[in-house]
């Protein structure tokens, strides 16, 4: 499996949205989270290497180059607008990506019911908008979009500040929330001509599952990679991310696997 | 877009679709990408496709590659058909031309190898 520091050191060089349409809500994943997103999906979990991938609302294809790069036998990137295809298939290229594919198209509009799309998918990995307070519940909208895609788990991004509003609606859904990290996104550039030099927003790392024993099953299978993870977790810039159940590092592997016990 | 993505698309979300599917190729352009060959991945993907639409969309692009019409028994330990497979699901792209709806013939485009599957509001 490729190194956290060199995945990292790839996602770096990836361009940016050019005029990021704040409607969209067109924000990438910074390179250093969307690698510890990705490492700790395929180390932990084994979710990404040989797998069939959807990305909801791939944008400059941060999360979709990261999977690709852990190894996906192909990665599916979604995304409603044109210039951010454009900019993400130029990411692909540079870095000669082939297991990637690009479809434009509306994450909402995916869910039709029993489509060729339904439960496809192995693993769907997602930063939706975080919706602001006029379009409240975007986020959700796509992760129920993302479970009806994924015959497997979901992994998502959502402010640490809508956590229980996430817990209790996933729970009426019949589905299972674990928080596999606090994030701490420190907004610098956005922020450079205000008077504060920085602004954090906390951020949860969710992994969401549907309560049927086939996921169960999965749950099971010894992984391979499991006993690997604590040292993985342990490299973290404390300073973005944070294990849940306090960051002191004997507490780190109760946190990530604390749901599978 | 490569096949295995074809197999994946539909029109259904479309007002008075019942299926959109499989969705006609037309291809302009196209390109062959080198992908490893991964028979897990290949031998899990099988129960997935819709082989009569794979068939159909290998014909369209002209790359048949001798797919038998029915997916044959015991394919799982058919390592040439796997390969042929492999090739035609993952390293034959359309770059550009456009997929047709079987049933309204509303075309979508396909250019940068992306196809564009968005809809008119009135068209859902
Ligand atoms: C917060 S950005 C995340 C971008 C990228 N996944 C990343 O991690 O860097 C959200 C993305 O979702 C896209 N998007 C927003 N609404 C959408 C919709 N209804 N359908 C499809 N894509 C959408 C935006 O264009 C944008 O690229
Ligand atoms: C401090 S937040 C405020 C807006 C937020 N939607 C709210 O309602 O509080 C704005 C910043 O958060 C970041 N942001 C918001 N949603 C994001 C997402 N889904 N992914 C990455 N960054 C995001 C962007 O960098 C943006 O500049």
């Amino acid at each position: 499996m490729i190194r956290l520091k060199e995945l990292e050191s790839w996602l770096q060089d990836l361009q940016d949205f050019e005029t990021p349409k704040v409607a969209l809500e067109q924000y990438q994943t910074p390179p250093h989270i969307a690698a510890h997103i990705a490492h700790t999906i395929q180390a932990s979990f084994g979710d990404l290497e040989g797998k069939l991938v959807a990305d909801l609302g791939c944008g400059c294809g941060m999360l979709t180059v990261a999977a690709a790069i852990m190894g996906t036998a192909t990665v599916v990137g979604f995304d409603i607008d044109s210039d951010a295809l454009k900019t993400c298939k130029e990411n692909l290229e540079e870095l000669e990506i082939t297991a990637a594919e690009l479809v434009q198209a509306e994450v909402r509009q995916l869910g039709v019911s029993c489509s060729r799309f339904t439960k496809l998918f192995d693993t769907v990995l997602l930063n939706p908008s975080f919706g602001t307070k006029c379009n409240q519940g975007t986020d959700l909208e796509f992760v129920q979009v993302a479970l009806e895609l994924s015959h497997g788990p979901v992994y998502s991004l959502h402010k640490t500040s809508t956590r229980a509003h996430i817990i209790k609606t996933a729970s009426r859904w019949g589905v299972n929330v674990q928080v596999l990290a606090k994030l701490r996104y420190d907004l610098p550039n956005t922020y450079k001509f205000h008077k504060k030099k920085s602004v954090d927003i906390e951020v949860d790392f969710i992994k969401f599952t549907v309560n049927c024993h086939i996921v169960v099953e999965d749950f099971i299978k010894p992984c391979p990679h499991r006993s690997t993870v604590p040292s993985k977790w342990a490299k973290l810039d404390v300073k973005h991310m944070e294990m849940l159940d306090g960051s002191n590092q004997t507490n780190r592997q109760t946190a990530l696997s604390g749901d599978f016990a | 877009m490569k096949l295995i993505t074809h197999n994946m698309l539909t029109s259904k979300g479309m007002k008075n679709v019942k299926e959109g599917f499989p969705l006609k190729i037309q291809a302009e352009e196209m390109r062959n990408v080198d992908i490893d060959y991964d028979r897990d991945f290949i031998t899990r993907m099988i129960p997935k496709l819709d082989w009569k639409a794979l068939v159909f969309a290998a014909q369209c692009v002209g790359h048949k590659e001798d797919l038998p019409d029915t997916l044959p028994d015991g394919y799982e330990n058919d390592n040439e058909l796997l390969k042929r497979l492999h090739h035609v699901l993952l390293e034959v792209e359309v770059i550009s031309g456009c997929l047709e709806c079987p049933e309204t013939q509303r075309k979508f485009p396909i250019s940068n190898g992306i196809p564009n599957m968005l809809l008119n509001e009135d068209e859902v």
